[in-house]
C-alpha cells in the first residue's frame, strides 16, 4: 500500500481511483467498529445496533476527500517544480522587472496616500507605522538578509535610537535634526559593541546572544530609573519641526507656526502628514543607501559571508570587519527608526522595546524573503495591516496574525519575494564587467 | 623555495592533529599530499592558512614567515585555497563568485583574468548569470578553481578536488591541474584521497599518517612503493 501512497510520478486516473479506493477500504475497515457498530440501551441491557448508512457515507467521503487531496498536492508540487526550474534558469530578469514596476507603483501610492486620505487620521497613522517597520526591516535586512547573521535583539538598537533622541531633546534641548545623526552613530556604536563578543558565533548560538543583548538593554531601561525614567518612560519629547516651523495652534510670541506661515487654518493633520512624509523620506534614503551598499564590495562581501565564511577568508576577506560593518550599519538604521519613533510618539517606555518587536521585525525580513528589499515592504505592510483588519475579531486577532505567518511560510518557503537580484553589472572595481572572453 | 613548513604542530582543541610536519614546495612544482581519512591532510592545508594556527614550528611562504598571520592576510600574500567541498557562494551568480575571487586582486587585471578563466572553463561563461548553487558538482568544482585563480595566486592549494565527482569530471580536474602547472607555471599543492591519480600528476608527494609524514618522494617513486600500494592504491582507491 505504501507504494501507492508515496508514488512520486504523475498519477494516471486509474491510479488515482485505485489510490482513493485503498483509502476508502481502510476507512471501511476502521469504520466498521468505529461507526458501523454502536451500542444502544434496550430496556436496561446493551445491544449492538448497526449504522451502515452512516458508514457508507463516511467511506464515500474518504474516497472523495482522498481524490481531491491527492490532486491538490500533486498540483502544488507541479507548480513548485515549475518554479524551481524557472529559478534555475535565467528567468530571473522578468521577475525582477515585475518587482521594479511594483516598487514604483508602491512609491507612487505612498506619496499619494496622505493627499487622498488627508482627513483620515487612522489611515495616515497606520501608514506611518507601516513605514517605520519597513525601515526597521530594511535595517535588519542588512544583518540577517545580506550578511546572514541571525539577530534576535534588533529592537535594542531601535531603543538606543529612541532613548538617545528622547534624552538629548528633553535634557539638552537638541532638535530632531541635530539628534538624528548622533543617535544613529550611538546605535552603530552599540552595534559594534554587540558585534565584538559574537564574532566567532554563528547560527543558533549567535541568535541566543543577540536575544540576550536585546533583553539587557530593555532591563537596563526598566531599572536605571534616574537615567531612563524606568518603567514610566520619558514623556513630552519634542516633535520635529518643519524647517523651524512648529506644528502648534498658537505659536510662541514673535515666531510662526507651520499653519500661520503658509496661511493655512490650523489642523492637527498637518503634523501627522508631515511625520508621514518624514518617515517616507527616511525610509527611501535607507533603501537607496542599502541598495548602493549591496553593489559595493562591502555589500557583496556581506552576501559572500552569508554563503560561506571559510571561503570568504580564503579569498582574503577580513571577516571581522565585514561582520562588524554589517552590525554597525544595521544598528544605525534601526537607531534612525528609533529616533523617528520617539519623535512621533512623544512618549517612550521600555514596553515599546520588548522581544515581540524584535520577533516581528525578524518576521518581516524572513517573510519578505531574506535579502529582498521589496519583500520587506510587502511583509511589513501585511504584518501591520493584518492585526489592524483583525480588530473586529478582538482577541482572535493574534491568532489571525499567526495563521497568516504560517500560511505564507507554507506557500512561499523562501519568503514572499525570494528572488535575488544579481549585482552583475558591476565588477570588483566598479566598472562594467563584460561576458566576452 | 615557494613554501616550507618546518616542524609544524597543530591542535584542534585537545586533538593533536599535526605532529611535526616538514613539507616543502618549490616554484613550479605540483606536490601532492596523500593519506587516509583523518590523517590530517585538511588540517595541514588549513593550518597553512592560519586556521587553526600552528602551535609550534614555522611556515615560510615566499621568504616571509606567515606562521602568525591571520587567514585573510595569508590569502592576500598570494595563496589561494580551493576548499574541500568547494564552498562556492551558492546563492550568488557564477560571475559574482568569480568577482569575489578578485576582491583583493589588482583591478587592472580583472578583464584578462576573467577571460583566462572562461577560456579554461567555457561552461562557466555559458552559465555566468546563473546561480552557482544550480551548477552540477563538477561545474561547481571548476567554479571554485576559477574563483581561486582570479586572485592570481603564486601558490594554489587544492583540497580534495575530485571528492564526490563523476569519473569524467575527476579526469577533467586532474587534466586541469596538469595544464595549470604546465601552461601557466602554477605551483600547486594538492591534497587527495585519490592517490593513484594524484601521484601521477605530481612531481613529488608526501604520505601523511596520524599527523606525521611517513613517506616522501617523487610521484613515480611513491606510486611504485610497496607501502603506498598496499595502503592507498590496492584498497580500492585506484
Amino acid at each position: 500500500m505504501s507504494a501507492v501512497v508515496f508514488a512520486h510520478h504523475q498519477l494516471t486516473p486509474t491510479e488515482r481511483l485505485r489510490d482513493a479506493g485503498w483509502i476508502a477500504f481502510v476507512a471501511l475497515i476502521l469504520g466498521i467498529p468505529l461507526i458501523g457498530l454502536t451500542t444502544v440501551d434496550v430496556g436496561g441491557r446493551l445491544a449492538v445496533d448497526t449504522r451502515f448508512g452512516l458508514l457508507a457515507m463516511a467511506v464515500v467521503a474518504a474516497f472523495g476527500g482522498r481524490l481531491v487531496l491527492r490532486w491538490a498536492v500533486d498540483h502544488l508540487k507541479g507548480r513548485k517544480l515549475a518554479r524551481q526550474r524557472a529559478a534555475a534558469g535565467n528567468a530571473g530578469g522578468r521577475a525582477q522587472q515585475v518587482v521594479n514596476v511594483l516598487g514604483w507603483l508602491a512609491l507612487g501610492a505612498s506619496v499619494a496616500l496622505p493627499i487622498v486620505f488627508s482627513d483620515n487620521r487612522y489611515v495616515v497613522d497606520t501608514a506611518t507605522t507601516v513605514l517605520i517597520y519597513v525601515m526597521l526591516g530594511w535595517g535588519l535586512n542588512v544583518v540577517v538578509g545580506l550578511a546572514g547573521l541571525l539577530d534576535l535583539g534588533y529592537v535594542a538598537f531601535y531603543a538606543v535610537g529612541a532613548y538617545s533622541y528622547a534624552l538629548l531633546s528633553t535634557q539638552y534641548g537638541w532638535s530632531f535634526w541635530e539628534a538624528l545623526p548622533v543617535s544613529g552613530a550611538l546605535a552603530a556604536g552599540f552595534g559594534i559593541l554587540l558585534g565584538y563578543p559574537i564574532l566567532r558565533l554563528r547560527g543558533d548560538y549567535l541568535a541566543i546572544v543577540t536575544l540576550g543583548f536585546g533583553e539587557i538593554i530593555r532591563v537596563i531601561l526598566v531599572n536605571w530609573t534616574e537615567f531612563s525614567g524606568g518603567p514610566n518612560g520619558i514623556s513630552s519629547i519634542p516633535r520635529p519641526s518643519f524647517f523651524g516651523l512648529e506644528f502648534t495652534r498658537r505659536p510662541a510670541e514673535g515666531s510662526d507656526s507651520f499653519a500661520s506661515f503658509f496661511g493655512l487654518e490650523f489642523s492637527a493633520m498637518h503634523r501627522l502628514i508631515f511625520l508621514y512624509y518624514l518617515i517616507l523620506v527616511l525610509a527611501l534614503l535607507t533603501h537607496v543607501f542599502v541598495s548602493r551598499l549591496r553593489k559595493l564590495p562591502v555589500g557583496r562581501a556581506w552576501e559572500a559571508l552569508r554563503e560561506d565564511e571559510i571561503a570568504c577568508k580564503a579569498m582574503g576577506m577580513n571577516t571581522t570587519n565585514i561582520k562588524l560593518s554589517a552590525f554597525a550599519i544595521g544598528a544605525m538604521l534601526g537607531g534612525f527608526a528609533g529616533v523617528f519613533f520617539a519623535a512621533r510618539q512623544g512618549f517612550i517606555s521600555p514596553e515599546s522595546f520588548t522581544f515581540t518587536e524584535s520577533a516581528i521585525i525578524l518576521a518581516i525580513v524572513v517573510l519578505g524573503g531574506m535579502g529582498s528589499q521589496m519583500g520587506v515592504v510587502l511583509a511589513a505592510t501585511l504584518l501591520v495591516l493584518i492585526p489592524e483588519f483583525g480588530r473586529n475579531f478582538a482577541e482572535y486577532r493574534m491568532l489571525l496574525f499567526g495563521m497568516a505567518m504560517v500560511l505564507i511560510m507554507v506557500w512561499r518557503p523562501g519568503g514572499l519575494l525570494a528572488h535575488r537580484e544579481p549585482t552583475l553589472r558591476l565588477s570588483a572595481d566598479g566598472k562594467a564587467a563584460r561576458g566576452g572572453a | 623555495m615557494m613554501l616550507s613548513m618546518e616542524g609544524v604542530h597543530a591542535h584542534y582543541g585537545h586533538i593533536h592533529a599535526l605532529r611535526g610536519i616538514d613539507v616543502a614546495v618549490q616554484v613550479g612544482e605540483i606536490v601532492t599530499l596523500i593519506g587516509a581519512n583523518g590523517a590530517g591532510k585538511s588540517t595541514l592545508m588549513m593550518s597553512l592558512f592560519g586556521s587553526p594556527k600552528a602551535s609550534a614550528g614555522r611556515i615560510v611562504f615566499d621568504g616571509e614567515d606567515i606562521t602568525r598571520l591571520g587567514t585573510h592576510e595569508i590569502a592576500r600574500r598570494g595563496i589561494a585555497l580551493v576548499p574541500e567541498g568547494r564552498r562556492i557562494f551558492a546563492r550568488m551568480t557564477v560571475l559574482e563568485n568569480l568577482q569575489m575571487g578578485a576582491v583583493h586582486a589588482d583591478p587592472a587585471n580583472y578583464d584578462a583574468d576573467i577571460a583566462r578563466v572562461y577560456a579554461m572553463f567555457p561552461i562557466l561563461q555559458e552559465r555566468e548569470a546563473q546561480r552557482a548553487g544550480t551548477l552540477s558538482g563538477g561545474e561547481q568544482q571548476m567554479l571554485a578553481i576559477g574563483r581561486a585563480l582570479m586572485s592570481r595566486p603564486k601558490l594554489l592549494l587544492l583540497d580534495e578536488p575530485s571528492l564526490g565527482l563523476a569519473p569524467i569530471y575527476i579526469r577533467r580536474i586532474f587534466q586541469i591541474v596538469r595544464e595549470l602547472n604546465r601552461d601557466h607555471g602554477m605551483t600547486i599543492l594538492l591534497v587527495e584521497q585519490n592517490a593513484n591519480q594524484a601521484l601521477r600528476v605530481a612531481h613529488r608527494g608526501y604520505v601523511l599518517q596520524h599527523g606525521e609524514i611517513t613517506l616522501a618522494g617523487s610521484g613515480a617513486e611513491l606510486l611504485a612503493s610497496p607501502e603506498v600500494r598496499a595502503a592507498y592504491l590496492e584498497g580500492g582507491h585506484g
